[in-house]
């Protein structure tokens, strides 16, 4: 089955990638045979089977909600790209 | 006993007989540290298996060792120079996961593992080289340059974690950690000729190690002998309550079994793990050790998994999804690459992903993101959860029957640097035979079992049932005794 070039924008939208339209080509190409080789797994009835989402049975791991000190006041800051009165700092969020 | 006369170089040790030699007094932390630092800078320009070298960071760190050790310390890695894969969080030390995105990232904490390494009293001598966020199976897409094989340039280490078994291949660290979502520990550790083990899911804790796919991923070690693996097991297995998927099954101690021999023992031969197209000479090379494992005492019994083959299908479903989410917190707002196309928000987010990932990520995430988007999580996701069931009974009902698999690690021997990398699709399936053992959650170790005539080293895998690590490494110890291939070394 083939990827689409407006489905593979519409994934690319979603996954907030900008790509190029040699990208969107390439993607839909490379993509489309992957998920021709995923289709193998329509040969299998699962209508019985239950999904495992994690190999261990461990559910709801709690700790006891007392607050901890693991980084210092300041750890953020030596990577943040740009920072303004101990906020992170970004471009516009609306436009005018 | 360590006879270090017929020992040229200090740099030629295993973790044990480095912790022996420091242990009774025949050579210093500082010494044993230069050495591999020394032989990183004449050795690594052709090999390209470290990312970040700490040089003052490392001698530093060995001269407190040695004089710990003098004050009476007795860590278990007093001294020892560790290399560790460059997506585990070390504070203040660069981290990247080989990818532009954290080009210059400075992690302020360290990830569990390298709190319970520091612990022990280990060195950190740097970073290794990866495919960029863990995600290939030769390291080419490291965006720090691809690593080659010790072995022979011309081929590729394996991957993800082709940096760190091509720095211990080359002996440029006593024994590095590299990591295993799908293979990553295994494969290249076939690949290069070297120990690779991948834990129990849950048998290590995750915290502070970069996250790819939070239900696979596990960090293991890649050694220059079992042995040593085991012995980094005791310092990095056991629960941690910072790590919410962290095993509260206690820990053990890893080296006790070691020495039982296989006597006795049923070791399982999966028929569907030597397939059609596989090497003739990876297939004889590990019948060679079904062969020496029954000299040896074992009862060897033919098993089948039948679901072997929907490994690929199944784990590139869900590794991409779950990677897709683990990679939305790359956005350039609070750390890492930010794009300089920002005209607004939006942009912003959308161009530092673009410029920021290599396309092997954004096929991934695409892929991902596309398996999970309305419509269609059913139809992917879903079904191949359900089929993650299967492959998992296939292995537990194979257990009921023996204590132990037997398998080639890889179908072939190291391809060739850029032989795949046009072709995603026949990458992934060099990973057919490591993938279903991460999807189950079952442990796994690699040992080298041969070369090649071509020059290149064969690995065959031992695979065990949930926490029985300990069996592995007593098959595993047992076969690489009896093979006499202890630390075999390419000529580099």
């Amino acid at each position: 089955m083939k990827l689409t070039a407006e489905q593979v924008r519409r994934v690319a939208i979603l996954a907030k990638l900008r790509i190029s339209d040699e990208e969107v080509e390439q993607f839909s190409n490379q993509l489309s045979s992957v998920l021709e080789n995923i289709g193998q797994l329509n040969e299998l009835d699962t209508d019985a089977v239950e999904p495992t989402s994690h190999s261990v049975s461990l559910a709801n791991v709690f700790r006891i909600d007392q607050a901890e000190t693991v980084f210092t006041e300041d750890a953020w800051k030596e990577n943040a790209p740009t920072q303004y009165l101990g906020h992170f700092k970004v471009p516009k969020i609306i436009e005018e | 006993m360590l006879n270090l006369n017929i020992m040229s170089e200090f740099y030629e040790l295993s973790l044990s007989q480095t912790m022996e030699g420091l242990a009774s007094g025949k050579f210093t932390s500082e010494e044993i540290t230069k050495s591999y630092l020394d032989r990183i800078e004449s050795v690594d320009h052709h090999i390209n298996s470290f990312v970040t070298v700490d040089i003052e960071g490392a001698m530093t760190q060995a001269r407190d060792a040695d004089r710990k050790r003098a004050g009476g310390d007795t860590g278990s890695l007093l001294g020892a120079p560790l290399g560790l894969k460059d997506l585990l969080a070390t504070k203040n030390l660069r981290t990247t996961c080989s990818s532009k995105m954290l080009q210059d990232f400075v992690p302020p904490y360290d990830a569990h593992v390298v709190t319970k390494l520091k612990e022990a009293g280990a060195v950190i001598i740097g970073k290794t080289n990866m495919d960029e966020f863990a995600m290939g199976s030769s390291t080419e897409s490291s965006y720090m340059g691809p690593t080659k094989n010790p072995w022979d340039l011309s081929k590729i280490p394996g991957g993800s974690s082709g940096g760190s078994a091509a720095a211990v291949a080359a002996d440029l660290c006593a024994a590095s950690l590299g990591s295993d979502t799908g293979g990553s520990i295994r494969q290249p550790a076939s690949c290069c000729g070297v120990v690779g083990l991948k834990p129990t899911y849950g048998r290590v804790s995750r915290f502070g190690m970069v996250a790819f796919a939070s239900s696979l991923d596990q960090i293991g070690p890649i050694t220059k002998t079992v042995k040593d693996s085991a012995l980094l097991m005791n310092v990095i297995a056991g629960h941690d309550p910072m790590d919410s998927t962290s095993a509260p099954e206690l820990a053990e101690d890893y080296t006790k079994c070691l020495e039982k021999g296989v006597e006795g023992l049923s070791i399982g031969v999966p028929k569907e793990y030597f397939i059609e197209g596989a090497d003739s000479e990876v297939t004889a090379l590990v019948q060679n050790c079904i062969d020496t494992l029954t000299k040896e005492g074992a009862i060897i019994k033919e098993v089948s998994l039948p679901h072997t083959k929907y490994a690929v299908p199944t784990y590139y479903v869900l590794a991409p999804a779950e990677a897709s989410s683990n990679l939305a917190r790359y956005d350039g707002v609070r750390y890492g690459f930010r794009s300089s196309n920002d005209d607004n928000l939006e942009s912003m987010y959308d161009n530092t992903r673009k410029e920021g990932f290599g396309p092997e990520v954004k096929r991934r995430i695409m892929l991902g993101t596309y398996a999970l988007s309305a419509g269609y999580y059913d139809a992917y996701y879903l079904k191949a959860q359900k089929v993650r069931t299967l492959i998992r009974m296939d292995f537990l009902k194979a257990f009921e029957e023996v204590s132990a698999l037997i398998a080639p690690t890889m179908p072939t021997t190291a391809f060739s640097v850029g032989e795949k990398s046009d072709n995603p699709l026949q990458m992934y399936l060099s990973d057919i035979l490591t993938i279903n053992v991460n999807l189950a959650g079952i442990p796994g170790i690699s040992i080298p079992c041969g070369i090649s005539s071509a020059g290149l080293p064969v690995g065959a895998q031992i695979i065990t049932n949930f926490f029985e690590e300990s069996m592995g490494l007593r098959v595993a110890n047992t076969l690489e005794s009896a093979l006499g291939l202890t630390m075999l070394r390419p000529s580099i």
